[in-house]
C-alpha cells in the first residue's frame, strides 16, 4: 500500500496540480458563473483523487452531490438573481483585505511546510496495511462504508435527517415572500 | 501519498480562506466556503486509509451539512437580494451597528 507506481504518482500529481490551478482561477474570476464552473473542475479533480485514495463511493457522491446537486443550486440562484455578468466595479477588497488575506495565507501555508514532513502514522488506532482493500474486497465499495454508517454511526445518521428537515423548513420560510409585501 | 494529500488539502483550504477574505460578492464567498469544505474532505479521505472507514463516513456527513448550508445560505442571499437588489457586501451592512 505504500509503494506506488510511477503511473499512480504521475496521475496523483496531475490531478492535484489541475485542482490547485482551477481553484486559483476560481477565486480570481469576476463573473460568478465562471467562478462556479472552475470550482466544478476542482471538484472533479478531487473526485479523481478520491478514487485513487480507495474511496470510490465518496468519489461518486462527490460528483453527484457536490458537482451535481450543490453547484446546480448555486448556478440556479445566480441565474435567478441575474448575476451572470461581472459587475463593472471590481468586488475584490482593497489593500487591507489583501494584506490580511496574504498574512492568513502565509500562516496556513507554513502548515504545509510542517505537513511535508508527515510520515505514515503509527499507534494503536492505526488499522492494518491492507485493511481498506480487504474491506472493499469483502463488502464492496458501498458495503464497506454502509456498515459503519448504519452500525457505529447510526445515531449521527438519524440526526442528519433532522438537520435536513430543519434546513428544508428554514429555506422555505426564508425564501417565502412576506404576506404584506404585495408586489 | 499521505503527505501529498494533506499538502494539497492545505493549499486548497488556503485558497478558500483567501477568497473569503478578498472577495465581496456574497455568492463567491459562499463558493469559497464550499471549497474549504472540500479541502477538509480530502483530509478525511486521505487519513481514512490509516484510521479506518470512519473518515469516509464523516465525509458523507460533511456533504450533508454542506447541502443544508447551501440551501439555507442561498435562501438568505435571495431574501437579502429582494430587499437590497444586490449581493455585494459593501451595500449589506445592517448588522454593523
Amino acid at each position: 500500500m505504500d509503494n506506488y507506481g510511477l503511473f499512480y504518482q504521475f496521475h496523483f500529481y496531475l490531478f492535484g496540480i489541475i485542482a490547485i490551478v482551477s481553484a486559483v482561477t476560481f477565486v480570481t474570476r469576476r463573473s460568478p458563473v465562471a467562478a462556479a464552473m472552475w470550482l466544478v473542475v476542482t471538484m472533479f479533480c478531487l473526485a479523481a483523487l478520491y478514487v485513487m485514495l480507495d474511496a470510490q463511493f465518496i468519489a461518486a457522491m462527490q460528483v453527484l452531490l457536490y458537482a451535481g446537486a450543490i453547484m446546480v443550486i448555486f448556478l440556479f440562484v445566480i441565474m435567478l438573481l441575474n448575476l451572470g455578468e461581472a459587475s463593472d466595479v471590481t468586488d475584490i477588497r482593497g489593500i487591507w483585505g489583501k494584506l490580511l488575506a496574504g498574512f492568513v495565507g502565509l500562516v496556513l501555508l507554513a502548515e504545509v511546510g510542517v505537513l511535508s514532513r508527515t510520515g505514515i502514522p503509527s499507534g494503536q488506532y492505526v488499522v492494518g496495511r491492507d485493511y481498506l482493500s480487504h474491506q472493499l474486497a469483502t463488502y464492496g465499495a458501498v458495503g464497506a462504508i454502509a456498515r459503519p454508517l448504519y452500525q457505529d454511526y447510526s445515531l449521527a445518521f438519524e440526526l442528519t435527517s433532522v438537520l435536513l428537515l430543519v434546513a428544508i423548513a428554514g429555506a422555505v420560510i426564508l425564501g417565502r415572500k412576506e404576506p404584506n409585501d404585495a408586489r | 501519498m499521505l503527505a501529498e494529500s494533506l499538502g494539497l488539502s492545505a493549499i486548497l483550504f488556503v485558497i478558500g480562506v483567501i477568497g473569503v477574505l478578498t472577495r465581496r460578492n456574497a455568492i463567491i464567498i459562499f463558493l469559497c466556503v464550499e471549497l474549504m469544505l472540500n479541502a477538509v474532505n480530502l483530509t478525511f479521505v486521505a487519513l481514512s486509509r490509516y484510521y479506518g472507514m470512519g473518515g469516509q463516513v464523516f465525509v458523507l456527513f460533511v456533504m450533508t451539512v454542506a447541502a443544508a448550508e447551501a440551501a439555507v445560505g442561498l435562501a438568505i442571499i435571495i431574501s437579502i437580494f429582494r430587499h437590497k437588489q444586490t449581493v455585494d457586501l459593501r451595500n449589506i451592512n445592517v448588522m454593523k451597528g
